[in-house]
């Protein structure tokens, strides 16, 4: 990172004056087809809808008073929190928690085991894991459907074994959209943990065993503070992604798992759709996720402070 | 002192790398093994063939198939290069001038298709493009999928030309080659492994998009990802299946390329 700094500064001659248009076709393209267009969201929220799909240009609150209050059904009775929504975000944030969780069980051994290789080896290693992450989302969600159907090869397999008398009713629920969210974004996990376990210094561990420490106390005292900003990069790849996930839920989900994903969606389909609404949900979503951002930002700035 | 060595290793860890391994590969493995089923069940095994593949190319769907197959590759293509050049651009402004104003800004800006969710982005363009009235359908696709793929292209290109000095440029310069020509004849070959795998990178996240792609591709127009999406709503057929394995082949297949051309840069770097 500092050579690349000490060499920009030797090289401002050769690019006097042209920084400025190189780096215009990304603001033009970025900020013209994704920032203005989430302005144009944000201002879609607060438009009112037309029954049709699409938005009447007048001004009103009701896409999020629809989200966060009941007045019944003529709208005439006093607001009550409306809880339908709130559920499916809060089903939403405990799937990506978990989601993100299991991913930590399975992803920080990997990562570590992968770091502890010889280098020829990693690379191998390394490859195993990113080659299911490069192969389409959509092919991978139905394949996890194809295995975990009810007649599926997983059920198979288990009566086989004799683990079960009757197949396990996965699909369309909870645990089906888990092993899907868990399923996508694992790679997701590894990568980040690897790339801060592979500059660990192994003096450390020396040094915590010279003072006694066992094993497992060297992974909790020592080795997992200093991969913390790999296990924070990995935990925000995978939650991230998982709040706002569309296929998983979709596909292996049904009515009783709805996550945000699908909730938006359903907004822009069909007649049935509320575009003020879907703009307001993804305001909503979009605030939490670029919190969550915030949050990881300051910390990092912080790191590098101290 | 035995002790010290094991030091790096913890018990299990090796069991649960590889049932990582194992989760990651077996639903992919299983689609593989039944995609050549001799059975119109997709539950029952009725032996080898290779009927399904016969059907993707030359079954009743295989025109839709076609198609979506086509435009998801033209789509790719075109996303990917115009993604590669303006990354290009702006990994020379970011890696190379000293005096760009409002670099955390164009940072940040680079990498905001990867930060906001892909389900606010396939909103803010789809309501983005009525409101200014734009018929969705190819052209709309393309535009978002430029999009998204600029962070994709930048990354790759921008580590690259971390590790390349400016003093070849400079040498160039003082040879009285124009600013132009010391980015062509000098820069451009330099940092070519990470525009490359910047290019694949981007490729492929173009051809795996479904989300963006269902939200501004209007009727009438389908990726291979949504035409499967379609298809899967009703059941997943065998077909599918021989499909998804062809797919897993490509992305295998560019992965792989990818990583035999960072190989060759790093080697080359090596002798040299």
């Amino acid at each position: 990172m500092a050579g690349g700094i000490a060499s920009a500064s030797e090289s401002a001659g050769i690019y006097k004056g042209r920084a400025g248009l190189l780096i215009l076709p990304s603001w033009l393209i970025i900020g013209f087809f994704l920032l203005l267009p989430v302005c144009m969201m944000l201002i879609y929220s607060f438009l009112t809808k037309e029954f049709r799909g699409g938005v009447i240009w007048e001004f009103s609150l009701a896409a999020y008073d629809q989200f966060f209050f009941n007045r019944g059904l003529f709208g005439d009775e006093p607001p009550q929190i409306e809880w339908t929504y709130i559920n499916i975000f809060w089903r939403s944030l405990w799937q990506a928690g978990l989601a993100t969780i299991f991913c930590l069980v399975i992803g920080f051994p990997t990562a570590w085991f992968i770091a502890t290789r010889v280098p020829r080896h990693r690379t191998i290693w390394l490859l195993l894991i990113t080659i299911p992450y490069w192969v389409n989302l959509l092919i991978r969600t139905v394949s996890m459907k194809f295995l975990i159907r009810d007649t599926g090869p997983l059920n198979e397999f288990l009566i086989w074994l004799g683990a079960i008398g009757e197949p396990l009713h996965l699909i369309n629920t909870n645990i089906a959209v888990q092993l899907g969210l868990f399923y996508s974004y694992l790679p997701f996990m590894v990568l980040p943990i690897y790339a801060s376990a592979e500059r660990y210094n192994f003096s450390l561990s020396e040094a915590a065993a010279d003072l006694y420490a066992g094993r497992w106390t060297i992974l909790r005292v020592v080795i997992l503070p200093a991969v913390k900003p790999g296990i924070i990069a990995g935990s925000i790849l995978v939650f991230v992604p998982s709040l706002g996930a569309f296929l998983a839920p979709d596909l292996l989900g049904g009515a009783k798992t709805f996550m945000i994903g699908s909730l938006i969606e359903e907004q822009f389909k069909g007649n049935a759709g509320n575009w003020p609404f879907g703009a307001a949900t993804s305001m909503i979503l979009l605030s939490i996720v670029m919190t969550v951002l915030i949050f990881y930002a300051r910390s990092q700035t912080r790191r590098e402070a101290r | 002192m035995s002790q010290r060595h094991d030091l790096r290793r913890f018990p299990g860890f090796l069991q649960l790398t590889l049932l990582c391994l194992l989760l990651l590969y077996a639903p992919l493995m299983v689609v593989m093994v039944y995609s050549f089923n001799d059975n119109t069940s997709i539950t029952i095994w009725g032996g080898f063939s290779l009927r399904w593949y016969e059907d993707v190319f030359f079954g009743v769907e295989a025109p839709k198939f076609k198609q979506a197959a086509l435009n998801s590759l033209s789509i790719a293509t075109m996303a990917a290069t115009c993604a590669t050049i303006i990354a290009i651009s702006s990994a020379v402004a970011m890696m190379r001038a000293r005096q760009l104003r409002g670099r955390t800004a164009s940072f940040a800006l680079i990498n905001l298709p990867l930060m906001v969710p892909e389900i606010v982005t396939a909103v803010a363009s789809l309501i983005f493009f009525s409101a200014i009235g734009f018929t969705t359908g190819y052209a709309t696709i393309l535009v978002a999928h430029i999009v998204f793929c600029i962070p994709f292209a930048y990354l790759p290109i921008a580590a690259r030309m971390q590790s390349i000095e400016d003093t070849y440029e400079q040498a160039a310069m003082d040879l009285y080659a124009t600013p132009a020509q010391a980015f062509r004849l000098v820069l451009l070959p330099l940092m070519m492994p990470g525009v490359f795998s910047g290019f694949l990178l981007a490729f492929i996240i173009s051809l795996d998009d479904f989300l963006i792609t269902n939200f501004v591709k209007g009727a009438g127009i389908e990726t291979l990802p949504t035409a499967i999406f379609g298809s899967v709503k009703t059941g997943i057929k065998p077909n599918i299946m021989a499909i998804s394995t062809l797919l897993l082949l490509v992305s295998v297949g560019f992965v792989t390329l990818s990583y035999l051309a960072s190989r060759m840069g790093q080697n080359k770097e090596q002798k040299t």
